[in-house]
């Protein structure tokens, strides 16, 4: 009896001990990340570099401004084209199609989607898109992103559905309410924070995504907001600066990786912000 | 006691009570069977429900009572591979018929369901919410049928200072009033309560009973319930079903002091069940 327990007991202490070291190290390695981000990154933040245009090599100052905008605006129409498709596809999946073979198949094949390589999202809008229309433009790159933004909005949409007690829905469907406003009145409402949660994360990970901009979008060192034309973009010119000798191409691609960071963070914060006020409530 | 024969009438199966005059029948189930897949859970249902009388369904778990409500207001429908057979004739139309609006319908049999389903709005609007979509009333008018419903529940006063608060916020109980005010609102006809109090304590359960006795003047009602006192106390008929048959049904202090079936007798009586 008292070496099976102490065995239990030791057994216990080695098994909390794996998971605890687990969890440092986990946690060791992201401190590392952020601290050399901010170490290396904090330096190269002034006003100039959200108020100039990327400069070019071998020249003093020159800022990010043309690369934000850029991101902004492809991660922008990445989500506006993105988001409406997975939501629609996740409400079919949760809602109308529960039970069909389509709902099945389509959660096989988000769920390939959803682990693709991000250059191969690339590729394809390359493919698609870029050779088409003989050349590089900021149009491929959001269309690029807008793929990478489907699998995961369907994901999280029909998730957040199928949470939502099906009681309700009988509740709301006992009053005689049609299936569509069962969806949108209470479906919805009632999955609301877990939905705009799943779009936050969406847009972080779009925000940071290279891969399939450097097919679509490449990048641009000057002023652009031509959808038509190459246009510049953090992550892109982040990977061009730095692997450059010049120390100011360095210095702004420290800055840029350190902002992109900080943008997703706070948009992580802002989701469980979002879903720990609901919770409460 | 000497009924008067009727000579040429149909055949009737269930004798109204002798004691009082039988209301008009509202609800008319007739031979129903019920099937979950290639599970049959219902077999050969048929039994009036009187307006303006509550009918209690009694019997033990899995007995079938639950899916008849459900049938009444085809709340199966949501789901595949469920199916009634039969005819449910609600004032004279058969609801399983194909081409019965199943909205209209079930704003006609309202619902309130055992556990507590406010929607994730404001009281106000839960009420509100099913008024709109028949009606489009005026401000003033919506605040006064809103004000209705929930004096009609017995809601009005513990509520009527925080209507614009999320009606997650209330009680188990008086989220219970909140469904059954919800339900109420949209002036149905016939309303179904499936187990209504069994999350409730007991004196949650009382006022939802005095209130199922209230709303007996202007609806018609069945209730599905485990507890045997609960359909003694609020119903004028009672039906007794076991396996998916109806083994007794019949006025409620008949079937509970003389009950016709030994099965009947074995359940009210607390030897099975």
């Amino acid at each position: 009896m008292a070496s099976l327990y102490h065995s239990r007991k030791r057994r216990n202490a080695i098994a909390m001990g794996l998971c605890v070291g687990a969890t440092g190290i986990g946690l060791a390695w992201l401190f590392v990340i952020l601290s050399t981000l901010l170490w290396n990154g904090a330096g190269g933040i002034n006003l100039a570099v959200f108020t100039q245009m990327t400069p070019p090599p071998n020249v003093h100052g020159g800022g990010l401004l043309n690369a934000i905008v850029g991101s902004l605006i492809m991660t922008t129409i990445g989500i506006a084209i993105g988001a409406p498709i997975g939501l629609f596809a996740g409400t079919y999946m949760a809602e109308y199609g529960r039970y069909e073979k389509l709902t099945t198949v389509t959660r096989f094949i988000n769920d390939i989607l959803l682990s693709a390589p991000s250059i191969i999202i690339g590729l394809f809008i390359y493919g698609a898109v870029v050779v088409p229309m003989h050349g590089f433009s900021g149009i491929a790159g959001a269309l690029a992103l807008a793929v990478i933004v489907i699998p995961v909005v369907v994901r999280t949409t029909e998730n957040m559905l199928l949470l939502v007690p099906q009681q309700l829905r009988e509740a709301a469907t006992g009053l005689g309410l049609p299936r569509s406003v069962v969806v949108q009145k209470v479906a919805y409402k009632a999955a609301k924070t877990g939905l705009i949660t799943g779009l936050l994360l969406a847009v972080a990970r779009i925000s940071g995504e290279t891969a399939p901009l450097l097919f679509t979008a490449l990048s641009n060192q000057f002023w652009s907001i031509d959808l038509t034309r190459e246009i510049a973009n953090l992550p892109v010119t982040i990977n061009n600066f730095i692997n450059n000798p010049d120390p100011n191409w360095k210095r702004l691609a420290w800055a840029g990786a350190l902002i992109i960071t900080f943008a997703v963070l706070a948009l992580n914060i802002a989701a469980r912000a979002i879903g720990s006020r609901s919770a409460t409530k | 006691m000497n009924a008067p024969t009727v000579n040429g009438g149909g055949s009737v199966a269930i004798q109204p009570p002798a004691d009082t005059a039988a209301r008009a029948v509202k609800v008319d189930i007739r031979k129903v069977d019920f099937f979950y897949g290639a599970n049959k859970a219902l077999k050969d249902i048929s039994l009036p429900l009187h307006e303006n009388e509550v009918t209690a369904f009694i019997g033990p778990s899995g007995c079938g009572k639950s899916t008849l409500l459900r049938v009444l207001n085809r709340m199966y429908d949501l789901y595949p591979n469920q199916r009634a057979e039969g005819e449910v004739l609600l004032d004279g139309e058969n609801i399983l018929s194909a081409k019965q609006d199943v909205n209209l319908l079930r704003s006609k049999v309202g619902m309130v369901f055992q556990k507590p389903t406010p929607f994730p709005m404001t009281i106000f609007e839960n009420i509100a919410f099913g008024i709109r979509l028949y009606d489009k009333p005026s401000k003033s008018e919506l605040e006064g049928r809103v004000e209705d419903a929930l004096r009609g529940a017995a809601l009005w006063n513990e509520v009527k200072d925080k209507l614009h608060t999320s009606g997650l916020g209330l009680s188990g109980g008086q989220q219970q009033r909140l469904c059954i005010a919800r339900t109420v609102a949209i002036q149905p006809e016939v309303i179904l309560f499936d187990e209504p109090c069994s999350a409730l304590d007991p004196i949650s359960t009382a006022k939802v009973e005095e209130l199922i006795d209230e709303l007996s003047a202007k609806y018609t009602i069945a209730i599905v319930t485990h507890n045997m006192q609960q359909a003694a106390r609020v119903s004028q008929y009672t039906a007794f079903m076991y396996l998916g048959e109806l083994i007794e049904y019949g006025p409620t202090n008949k079937l509970f002091t003389t009950p016709s079936d030994k099965k009947t007798q074995d359940y009210i009586t607390g030897r099975f069940g």
